[in-house]
């Protein structure tokens, strides 16, 4: 009986796999191929260290594939079943510190910060902006990193209150492009490019699905309030604060 | 013994990266909404999966996707490949492959990307049938290919970055005021979520690399901004996309009633 249990098990076991390695391989396929087709008929040369980014390429795909089946599996239904438990419960001091920390802690863990935050205190080093040593390198990447995550948290806070008030958004957002030029001009030169970057990277594989479950959530519970209209905008704010919030840094550490 | 080394101490970053999150879920649960934790067990093990996984893309993105953007991006810029002298490289019409490089990346990648999808669906959804989820996601890909590839343009010619993304609010500021209400939310939205976690390492790395080859660029000042194009451009299509659809629905439905009063 169990050994009949098993050998439709491991089938099913890899199916999953496969097909769960297929589907990250598929977000991967249209840079592959616009990358051969450049390499084959317009450089007309083989990638150096050919070897070493097929290898690379498989520890992406295979890494990805990981981390979103582990957040599907534990966090997601959880962060989900608890933004609507706590929508429910009513206690508005609750959710917006719960707001807060959800947009916080989402961004100290998505990936692509992590990267191009490393990669531009790398750059910040060479050109001399921090002293070159790995240790300022690693503080800078962080400072950057938290400047963002508390931004993020303030801004999922602020889309919280906007769907419990009902504010309309636009005023928000141009209200918050205002703010983007004004901090402009006082911030430094070499903060400009990575700030204006951090509000479309912050925003990704973690950070989506979990916010976009709190704002459905709290849109669908309201009165008033459609889930498809109201629970929209939040991932707007977050890719808009982080731009302020990261010039501030660099006003403060240049 | 290196790459076991910088594996352990990856993995022990990720730990703490992913700390936070965990931190937050369990301490409601139990503190706030006090309730058992529900499928322990499989939290414990998406954990795991968590840390490893991202561990591993983090490896793999300094061993592919960095080297990959920055190694084509000096390698369209080199002036052996470009048959041109010194002098020339200043001149941005040196650099036709780099835009059309940019463009495709933006455009083949967005197509692909699965958040973008959702946000096309609802969008069908929000606006009743009139808005096709494929001719928007075009649209999108078209604006996010158009956006990279003029943010090439800008690297190269060193021009300040915070002018273009200016004119970028001027023309999302007058398409709010025109655009149908119920798609200014999720126009804004789908500025964030085109920008997915693999095209953004490749495409900061494009413009780190660009930065470096052409001459009289400083990767610090000219090298990032690549992807705040990408995320504008999105809310201008969008919304210039249901503008467009709501005005045809709306013209349709005038010359249906002349039709019939004739």
């Amino acid at each position: 009986m169990d050994n009949k249990k098993d050998k439709i098990f491991i089938p099913a076991i890899l199916m999953m796999v496969l097909n769960k390695l297929s589907r990250s391989f598929k977000d991967l396929l249209p840079i592959i191929l616009v990358i051969a087709f450049f390499q084959i008929f317009v450089i007309g040369q083989p990638l150096p260290n050919f070897a070493e980014v097929i290898f690379g390429s498989f520890l992406v795909v295979l890494g990805l594939m990981l981390f979103v089946q582990g957040l599907e599996m534990g966090l997601f239904p959880i962060g989900e079943a608890m933004a609507q438990a706590l929508a429910r419960k009513g206690s508005l001091l609750w959710l917006l510190i719960f707001a807060f920390l959800l947009g916080f802690s989402t961004t100290i863990a998505e990936p692509a910060l992590i990267a191009v935050c490393a990669e531009a205190a790398k750059i910040a080093s060479e050109a001399g902006l921090i002293s070159p040593s790995q240790e300022s390198c690693n503080s800078y990447a962080l400072g950057l990193r938290m400047s963002v995550a508390f931004s993020v948290g303030i801004a999922i806070l602020i889309g919280v209150l906007r769907i419990l008030r009902g504010w309309p958004i636009h005023y928000l957002i141009i209200g918050g492009y205002i703010v983007v030029m004004l901090m402009t001009l006082v911030a430094p030169k070499e903060i400009i490019g990575i700030a204006y970057d951090a509000g479309g990277v912050t925003t990704s594989t973690v950070t989506v699905p979990l916010v976009a479950a709190l704002g459905v959530g709290l849109a669908s519970i309201i009165k008033g309030r459609s889930p498809l209209l109201d629970g929209f905008g939040l991932i707007a704010f977050a890719s808009l604060l982080p731009m302020i919030f990261v010039m501030g840094y660099g006003v403060i550490v240049f | 013994m290196n790459f076991i080394y910088d594996a352990t101490t990856v993995l022990m970053a990720t730990i703490r990266d992913i700390l936070p999150i965990v931190a937050l879920i369990t301490g409601f649960q139990l503190l706030v909404l006090r309730q058992p934790i529900p499928h322990l067990r499989r939290l414990i093990i998406g954990g795991i999966y968590v840390v490893i996984g991202l561990a591993m893309f983090l490896i793999g993105l300094e061993k592919a996707l960095f080297p990959v953007g920055k190694m084509m991006a000096s390698q369209l810029s080199d002036p052996t490949f470009l048959g041109k002298s010194n002098i020339e490289l200043s001149d941005w019409t040196a650099y036709g492959w780099v835009y059309l490089f940019a463009a495709l990346i933006g455009f083949s990648t967005t197509i692909a990307e699965p958040s973008l999808l959702a946000v096309a669906i609802k969008a069908g959804e929000v606006s009743s049938g009139i808005i096709s989820p494929w001719g928007l996601r075009i649209t999108v890909a078209i604006g996010v290919a158009v956006g990279i590839a003029l943010g090439a343009f800008r690297i190269v010619t060193g021009t300040p970055l915070h002018i273009y993304i200016l004119v970028g609010y001027i023309v999302v500021v007058l398409q709010t005021f025109t655009t149908p209400k119920k798609m200014i939310a999720l126009a804004y939205d789908s500025g964030g979520v085109t920008t997915s976690t693999v095209t953004v390492p490749l495409v900061a790395a494009l413009g780190l690399g660009l930065s470096e080859a052409v001459p009289g660029r400083n990767p610090a000042i000219d090298g990032f901004g690549l992807i705040a194009f990408a995320s504008l451009f999105p809310i201008i299509t969008v919304m210039g996309y249901a503008q467009i659809t709501h005005w045809f629905a709306n013209r349709n439905i005038i010359k249906h009633s002349k039709g019939e009063n004739q």
